[in-house]
């Protein structure tokens, strides 16, 4: 099945994708920063993910793949 | 089989909008769309004064940069002398429906073939929170702190509504993007407003609704559920105008 792909550079952590995920599945990370200083996203259960493209169509930057 | 990569009609260079702004949204489906057209090879943009005012970067295609509110006057110039391109403007609120009001008004009436992407979060981004013609009553900027007053500063434009009334275009449909359904919405009608310019229909223009979480105070989450409760019932969605079939 299809899994999403986070491109940790290119996220700004703007958290637009862990509230339109219907499996809730991606969290922001905590503490741990990318280069350009933001919290960026996780797939905290790649299990769970059904590869239904809700993150990537709303994903402003582009940083998520799904394949 | 990959599900969604990103379009080769974007470049890789990181984009400069704020976290959470929809702007980067509305690229990628303006690019998916002439992907998916073919037409990326032989497109023209034309780039606005406003955030925007780098989307050269960032599309893949030839474009050229207006003076601040001139896109669809430049537009015209371009389509009238390469008819056979495809030719679109990208322009935000301040840009579309202030200080080029006259410009976009007349390319509308005159019905020229070109494509107008219009992306309305009622503010002024780039310049810093200005109040822009199409700002919510109530909602506050930096030129109107107390919120917008109607007895001070008038009332906000509704430009889909306003141009659906001229004979000159061909399609009119106002999109929004606070969620992802919404976003799979607004690119079939993007789609088809490049679509009805390829067919020679003449002046098409889809107003997206987006979020500006920077100078709206809020974050990016909330900036759309904002739009979603207060902005959509000022802005309804829809289709006002299309000369291939009755609407409203």
């Amino acid at each position: 099945m299809p899994k999403a792909k986070i491109k940790k550079e290119v996220c700004k952590g703007c958290g637009l994708c862990v509230v339109n995920c219907p499996k809730k599945i991606l969290k922001l990370t905590e503490r741990e920063i990318n280069a350009m200083g933001y919290n960026y996203c996780q797939v905290s259960d790649p299990e769970a993910c059904i590869g239904c493209a809700m993150c990537a169509a709303i994903c402003p930057d582009c940083a998520i793949d799904v394949d | 089989m990959p599900v969604f990569h990103k379009t080769k009609v974007l470049t890789d260079v990181p984009m400069h909008y704020c976290p959470g702004c929809t702007h980067g949204v509305v690229h990628r489906l303006v690019a998916e769309c002439l992907e998916e057209l073919g037409v990326a090879g032989k497109t023209i943009g034309v780039a606005p004064v406003g955030c925007a005012v780098f989307a050269y970067n960032y599309f893949n295609l030839d474009m050229a940069e207006a003076a601040h509110g001139r896109a669809p006057a430049m537009a015209t110039g371009i389509k009238r002398v390469r008819p056979e391109c495809v030719v679109f403007a990208y322009q935000g609120d301040g840009d579309l429906a202030s200080i080029g009001a006259a410009e976009t008004v007349h390319a509308a009436a005159r019905g020229e073939n070109i494509t107008v992407i219009f992306i309305n979060n009622g503010i002024y981004g780039m310049t810093g929170g200005q109040m822009a013609p199409t700002t919510l009553i109530g909602a506050k900027a930096t030129t109107c702190p107390y919120g917008r007053d109607p007895k001070v500063n008038g009332y906000p434009v509704r430009v889909s509504e306003m141009l659906a009334q001229l004979d000159g275009p061909s399609y009119i449909a106002r999109v929004s993007t606070h969620n992802a359904r919404a976003v799979l919405d607004a690119k079939k009608h993007i789609r088809r407003a490049f679509e009805k310019q390829i067919e020679g229909k003449g002046f098409a223009l889809v107003e997206v609704l987006t979020g500006c979480p920077t100078n709206w105070a809020m974050s990016p989450v909330d900036a759309l559920k904002y739009v979603e409760e207060q902005v959509i019932p000022y802005y309804p969605l829809g289709v006002y105008k299309d000369t291939d079939k009755e609407v409203r």
